[in-house]
C-alpha cells in the first residue's frame, strides 16, 4: 500500500491524485496531497511510476499498512526505483524497449 | 450528421452529448474510442479511475496473441488451447481476432510503441508493458478527438422508450456532482470482476458494466468460467503466473509438494493452502532466464526487492488471489461480429464481454485477453459509431435504468462494506469457487439471492455511498450469474471443474446464457459461431 508522499520532494503537481485508479489521495492547497484513503490502495505502483519527483513509495504489503522511514528508503535507493526500471526517467529511457518476454513466453524449465 | 473528428458537446452542468459513449478506459475502451472516432463519431470515454493507469493491463504487462500470418502458425495457434477451452471456441472468430490483433499491434508500432528488438534485429511484438501501452492509448484517444472524463464512474445507463440504450449517468468522484451523457450508442468496456481481491490493478474491476447492462436486459454468457486465481506472494499484489512455471512449490521445511505447479497443478496449491502455508522459489530459472524475467517484468520483482527476498534462491510464502472473470472467460453475450449485445445500441468489449469465442472456457494467460481487447474494442467502437450515426441519435427521451442500490422502498440503505464482505465470503474461498460441487454452490446461491432481495428492498444509498454501493451490487449480481451458471453446468469443461461431475459430458457441449436480476435464469445455447451470426447480420442489413 501507499505509505509515503515525501514533503521534501513533492512539488504539489497533483499528478498522483489524477492517476490513482482508486482515488486514494486528496488535494491540499499549497502542499503535498494527503493519503486520504489508504485502505482503498490496490498496490498497483502506478502513482510511483507517474510521479516526476520520485516522491512516493508503495510498500509491497498489499493487505495491511506497513509504515516506512523516508531516510531508509533514500539510502536503499528505493524512491523512484520502479520509474527507473520501466524506463520512465531521462537516464533510463532505453529500458522502455528492454522487454525480454519473447524469451520466456511459451517456455518453461527444460523446454 | 457527424464529420471527421466530430466533437462531443456540453458540460458537466448541462450534460454532455456524443454519438458514442465508451465506459471504461483500459485497452478495450481506448481501442473502442479510437475506432469510433476514426469512423466519424463524436466520442466520450468515461473512466471510473484514470484512463492510462486504470485496470488490469496498465499496472501489469501482458503477452499478446500476436501470431505471424503464416497459415501453419495460425492453425497451430488456434489449435493450441482449443481442447483446454472445452472446444467452445469458434474458428471464424479466432481467425478474425488473429487478423485484427496483428493489424492493431503493428499500428501500435506505427504510433511509437517501443517494441524490443532481438539479437537478430527482429522487432518482437508478442508482449506489451502495461504502463507504456496505456499511456500511449490515452494519447491516441485524445489525438483521435475523443473526450476523456477521468474519475467519472457511471452509476447507471439511460434507456429510451423502446428499451434501447440512450446514454449514462454518473458522478464526478473528485470534484463532486452528478453528470449525464446522452449518446446514440454505448460501449461497455468496464473489464471483468475480481471482487476487490487486490490482485494487481484489479480493484477497479467490480463488474459494474455487467450490472448496468443487465438492468437494460442484456444477457451474459459463460459465467461459469469465472474461477480464475492467480499466484502471488502471500503479502503482495503481483499476480504473474507465467514466472511460476520456473518455481518449486514446497512446505515450510522445503519439502516439495507433489503435483503443485503453476500450469496444471494450481488446484494442488489451492488444496494445500487450505491445510498449510505453501512456499515457492523460482529455482528452476537459469541465469539467462533470470535476466530475461527482470527485463520483461520489473513490477514482478518489486514485492521481493522491497522485502529483501531473492525469489530465485529464497523461499517465500504464496497465495492465490481471485481474478474471477478477469482471467476467466465469461461476460456479456455478443450477438454479432460488431460486438453488439442483446440491447439495441449497446456494445461490449474486452473482459466485460464473453471471450468464449476465442478461448472457450479457459484463457491460460493474458495473451488471448489482450488480443480480444484490441479486436473487440475496435469492432465495438466501429459498430457503435455506425449505430449512432445511422440511428435515431440523441434527440430521444432518456430514462434512468438502474435499480439496485439506487432505487428502493426501504427506510435504510445497505452497508456497502458489509455487502462486499458477504459476497467475498461466497466467491473467494477455494472450497467454494475452486472446488465446486452442488453441495457448496446451492447454499451460496441461496445466501447471495437473499442479499440481493435485501438490497432491492433497502433505501437508495446516500450520495457519498453511491459508488461503493453500486460496486457491491455489481459484485453481488456477478456472483449470482456465476454460481447459477456453475450449478447448471453439471460437468467439467474448461476452467470450470465440478468435483461432483469430474468428466466432460458431450451432451453439454454448448454455451450457457444467463441473465436476470431479481430472478436469475440460465439457459443452454447451441455453439454460435461467426458464420451463423454473419448470416443474421446479412439478413438484418438486407
Amino acid at each position: 500500500m501507499i505509505e509515503l508522499i515525501s514533503d521534501n520532494r513533492c512539488t504539489g503537481c497533483n499528478i498522483c491524485v489524477r492517476v490513482c485508479p482508486v482515488n486514494v489521495f486528496d488535494i491540499v492547497e499549497g502542499a503535498a496531497p494527503v493519503i486520504a484513503r489508504q485502505d482503498a490502495c490496490q498496490t498497483c505502483f502506478m502513482c510511483e511510476a507517474w510521479c516526476p519527483e520520485d516522491a512516493m513509495y508503495v510498500s509491497p504489503q498489499a493487505d495491511a499498512p506497513a509504515p516506512v522511514a523516508e531516510d531508509e528508503l533514500v539510502r536503499a535507493g528505493l524512491l523512484g526505483s520502479y520509474r527507473r526500471q520501466i524506463g520512465w526517467t531521462r537516464e533510463s529511457s532505453d529500458l522502455r524497449a528492454a522487454d525480454q518476454s519473447f524469451k520466456l513466453l511459451g517456455g518453461g524449465p527444460g523446454r | 450528421m457527424a464529420g471527421k473528428h466530430a466533437a462531443p458537446r456540453g458540460s458537466a452542468n448541462s450534460g454532455y452529448e456524443a454519438d458514442v459513449l465508451v465506459i471504461g478506459g483500459g485497452p478495450a475502451g481506448t481501442w473502442a474510442a479510437v475506432c469510433a472516432a476514426q469512423a466519424g463519431a463524436s466520442v466520450i470515454l468515461a473512466d471510473k479511475g484514470y484512463c492510462g493507469s486504470s485496470g488490469a493491463t496498465a499496472a501489469a504487462g501482458t503477452a499478446v496473441w500476436y501470431v505471424d500470418p503464416d497459415p501453419q502458425k495460425r492453425d497451430a495457434a488456434m489449435a493450441s488451447r482449443y481442447d483446454m477451452g472445452g472446444r467452445l471456441a469458434d474458428h471464424g472468430w479466432m481467425r478474425r481476432v488473429l487478423d485484427r490483433t496483428w493489424d492493431g499491434i503493428n499500428t501500435l508500432a506505427d504510433w511509437g510503441y517501443p517494441f524490443p528488438v532481438d539479437a537478430s534485429g527482429v522487432s518482437r511484438r508478442n508482449s506489451l508493458q502495461g504502463p507504456e501501452y496505456m499511456r500511449l492509448m490515452r494519447k491516441q484517444v485524445k489525438q483521435a478527438g475523443g473526450k476523456i472524463l477521468d474519475h467519472h464512474p457511471v452509476l447507471e445507463l439511460l434507456r429510451d422508450e423502446q428499451g434501447a440504450v440512450a446514454g449514462a449517468a454518473g458522478v464526478d468522484r473528485q470534484r463532486g456532482g452528478a453528470w449525464t451523457v446522452r449518446a446514440g450508442a454505448v460501449v461497455i468496456a468496464t473489464g471483468g470482476c475480481a471482487f476487490l481481491s487486490r490482485a494487481l490493478g484489479c480493484n477497479v474491476l467490480t463488474g459494474d458494466g455487467l450490472l448496468m447492462a443487465a438492468e437494460l436486459g442484456a444477457e451474459l454468457s459463460g459465467m461459469e468460467f469465472s474461477n480464475a486465481y492467480g499466484i502471488s506472494p502471500e503479502f503482495g499484489s503481483v499476480t504473474k503466473t507465467l514466472f511460476y512455471s520456473w518455481a518449486t512449490f514446497t512446505d515450510a521445511d522445503g519439502v516439495p509438494i507433489p503435483g503443485a505447479a503453476s500450469k496444471g497443478g494450481r488446484s494442488v496449491i489451492a488444496r494445500e493452502l487450505l491445510r498449510q502455508k505453501v512456499y515457492a522459489r523460482l529455482d528452476l530459472a537459469d541465469e539467462g532466464t533470470r535476466q530475461a524475467m527482470r527485463a520483461a517484468q520489473p513490477n514482478f520483482f518489486l514485492p521481493f526487492d522491497r522485502s529483501g527476498i531473492d525469489p530465485f534462491t529464497q523461499r517465500f510464502p504464496v497465495t492465490l488471489r481471485l481474478e474471477g472473470t478477469v482471467r476467466g472467460t465469461g461476460g456479456l453475450r455478443l450477438t454479432g461480429p460488431d460486438c453488439a449485445t442483446t440491447v439495441p445500441g449497446l456494445y461490449a468489449a474486452g473482459d466485460a464481454a464473453t471471450r468464449e469465442f476465442i478461448c472457450g472456457g479457459f484463457t491460460g494467460g493474458g495473451s488471448h485477453n489482450a488480443a480480444w481487447a484490441i479486436s473487440s474494442g475496435s469492432w465495438a467502437g466501429a459498430g457503435a459509431a455506425a449505430h449512432a450515426i445511422h440511428g435515431r441519435g440523441r434527440g430521444r427521451a432518456a430514462f434512468a435504468a438502474g435499480v439496485a442500490g439506487l432505487r428502493g422502498p426501504g427506510a435504510r440503505a445497505v452497508d456497502a462494506a458489509a455487502l462486499v464482505r458477504a459476497v467475498q465470503d461466497e466467491v473467494m474461498p477455494f472450497e467454494r469457487n475452486y472446488f465446486r460441487t452442488a453441495d457448496v454452490l446451492a447454499p451460496s446461491v441461496a445466501r447471495l439471492d437473499a442479499q440481493w432481495h435485501a438490497l432491492r428492498l433497502a433505501a437508495p444509498a446516500a450520495a457519498v455511498d453511491l459508488l461503493a454501493t453500486r460496486e457491491a451490487a455489481a459484485m453481488l449480481a456477478t456472483s449470482r450469474w456465476m454460481y447459477r451458471s456453475a450449478l447448471a453446468r453439471r460437468e467439467t469443461r474448461g476452467m470450470h471443474k465440478r468435483y461432483d461431475f469430474l468428466a466432460q459430458d458431450a451432451a453439454q457441449h454448448h454455451h450457457l446464457s444467463a441473465g436476470g436480476l431479481d430472478e436469475v435464469w440460465v439457459q443452454p445455447r447451441a455453439l454460435d459461431g461467426i458464420k451463423a451470426q454473419s448470416a443474421t447480420q446479412t439478413r438484418l442489413a438486407a
